[in-house]
């Protein structure tokens, strides 16, 4: 479990830029939650989750994982990086090995794991993002772009992470290779059972895996709530710069209009699911 | 870790110093360092010095950017004021005999010692006016109008003075780049800090590899950028801001020109 407790950071205090990033952040993320974070550029995303792994140390305010406080200055950061596995924006720029396998190995090397036994992860983080071994002989910089990303992925997957963080893991990926990445993280989540955050720009993304969504604003939690309930909030979501998936958008429309369909609609299957039904049942639409 | 590279650091600020021509203050600087390696007359540092100390104050930047200047050069300029004060021949003042080793201090070297400290100084001083006043951009402009006479024997001038922006612009970029690297690299357990001195080494080639990978593709993505707009050089191109000499520009070089004459008229009499 992840417990913040009135956490602030003031980027380059006592200069000129001085500017307060993150504004008494208060959360509770259980265990085996899939949340995402969403906020417009600048809202304190990024920050927020370089916390969770002591990247960055907050200028006041407690972190507990698991009920170790990060924020204490004897903590060893080490085992809390295992514990909690960072996946950067644009992962693939990390590259550096000669081959897939090593730089897969890189994590669990650090962390000082046994080679056959970093063997099996590496295999095992190989299948889990969908690539086959045939990848592990190669050097990262012949692969594509998707799959740049996805040996990326399974290096910090390889570490045995509690919690899985990823910002924008989809940005600069075409549809099928975002379909693909986000299926991957859905059966990640529930092969493993481990807490994923995902931090996404993406309102279509967002409703199509997690459970659980933060929105930040101007460096504070402005929600923090289960997915149907925070797109029922449309209005107040379009005043704050972000918007809800475009088939809430229609849905609302056709409530507007007169429609008696549910608020609760986010993602096209379940919408398609419930006018088929109505549209069977020869109601009123 | 990154973050707080400075160097040329560029002081931005209204004062006259800031305000005058860029090449005049390049050509300026060249010239106060020629006269500072030609003057042997004491009396001839003390007007430089003077002279140093009020452009500062004209600049109106804190002390402490010149002295943070002043840091790095500390041991070098220690180091040969010792040198000459011990090792310069002439009517000794002090002398002590260790272990059968005559160390002397003679006049000659107490004044040797001083020209040097003082002339090391006003060196990095005089150099730290100049980035300190100038952004990086219009020293290159400037760097490439004072080249640009030797275009007649194929220096390329402009490419130079372009190379030389290019780099400059790119030193935040590359900072920032290295800067998210390594948090990458920490989060996948990389430890930069700890170990000896090869183990750091190693340490660095997380870094370092994918640093350059990104170097070269952002250079190459630059060089398509520029490719597609056009750019073919120095040949025929115009400038958004055009370099023309003023009022002060005159009047800085009658000063200076001025004190050029006094010092020289001072260390000949003196």
């Amino acid at each position: 479990m992840i417990k913040i407790e009135h956490l602030n950071y003031i980027y380059q205090p006592g200069m000129p830029y001085e500017m307060q990033a993150l504004k008494d952040i208060n959360l509770e993320i259980p265990d085996k939650d899939f949340v995402a974070v969403i906020g417009h550029t600048g809202s304190g995303k990024s920050t927020l989750i370089q916390h969770l792994n002591g990247l960055i140390k907050p200028t006041s305010g407690k972190i507990y994982i698991n009920d170790i406080e990060i924020t204490d200055s004897k903590t060893n950061m080490k085992e809390i990086r295992q514990k909690v596995g960072l996946v950067f924006q644009y992962p693939e720029n990390q590259l550096f090995e000669e081959t897939v396998y090593k730089d897969i190995a890189f994590g669990p090397k650090n962390m000082g794991i046994s080679d056959e036994e970093i063997e099996i992860r590496v295999k095992e983080a190989i299948h889990a993002v969908n690539l086959s071994e045939e990848v592990l002989e190669k050097s990262p910089f012949e692969l594509s772009g998707g799959q740049k990303r996805r040996v990326a992925i399974a290096g910090v997957i390889s570490m045995h992470p509690e919690i899985l963080i990823l910002d924008e893991p989809t940005a600069g990926l075409d549809p099928s290779g975002r379909d693909r990445l986000l299926e991957l993280l859905t059966n990640l989540h529930e092969n493993t059972k481990m807490t994923i955050i995902l931090v996404s720009h993406s309102m279509e993304d967002v409703a199509r895996v997690a459970k659980n969504i933060i929105v930040m604003n101007n460096g504070s939690v402005y929600a923090h709530e289960p997915v149907a309930k925070v797109f029922e909030r449309g209005a107040e979501l379009e005043k704050i710069g972000l918007a809800v998936p475009q088939v809430t958008m229609l849905i609302n429309r056709l409530i507007e209009k007169g429609a008696k369909l549910p608020r609760d609609i986010y993602t096209v299957g379940y919408a398609t699911k419930i006018i088929s039904d109505i549209m069977k049942g020869n109601s009123d639409v | 870790m990154f973050k707080d590279i400075t160097i040329g650091q560029y002081i931005a600020g209204k004062s006259v110093v800031h305000k005058l021509d860029a090449r005049l203050k390049l050509i300026l600087t060249f010239l106060f360092i020629i006269i500072l390696f030609v003057v042997t007359k004491p009396s001839s540092y003390f007007f430089l010095t003077l002279a140093t100390i009020l452009v500062i104050l004209m600049t109106k930047i804190p002390l402490g950017y010149y002295l943070k200047g002043l840091k790095p050069m500390l041991f070098i300029i220690i180091f040969t004021v010792f040198i000459n004060l011990f090792l310069t021949p002439g009517d000794v003042v002090w002398q002590l005999n260790v272990f059968g080793l005559t160390a002397k201090i003679t006049l000659q070297g107490i004044k040797m010692g001083l020209i040097i400290l003082l002339r090391l100084t006003l060196l990095v001083c005089g150099t730290s006016i100049l980035t300190l006043t100038t952004s990086p951009i219009m020293l290159t402009d400037a760097i490439e109008a004072v080249l640009s006479p030797l275009k007649v024997i194929k220096v390329p001038a402009h490419e130079i003075a372009m190379m030389m922006s290019i780099a400059i612009r790119f030193i935040p970029t590359i900072a920032e780049e290295a800067d998210k690297i390594i948090k990458a690299q920490k989060a996948r357990g990389a430890d930069f800090e700890s170990g000896n001195i090869i183990m750091r080494a190693k340490a660095m080639i997380p870094l370092l590899v994918p640093l350059f990978v990104s170097a070269f593709r952002r250079a190459d993505e630059l060089a398509t950028a520029m490719d597609s707009r056009c750019y073919h050089g120095g040949a025929n191109r115009t400038r958004m801001k055009q370099m023309k000499l003023c009022k002060t520009d005159y009047m800085a070089i009658i000063y200076c020109g001025a004190f050029i004459v006094l010092v020289a008229i001072i260390g000949y009499i003196l």
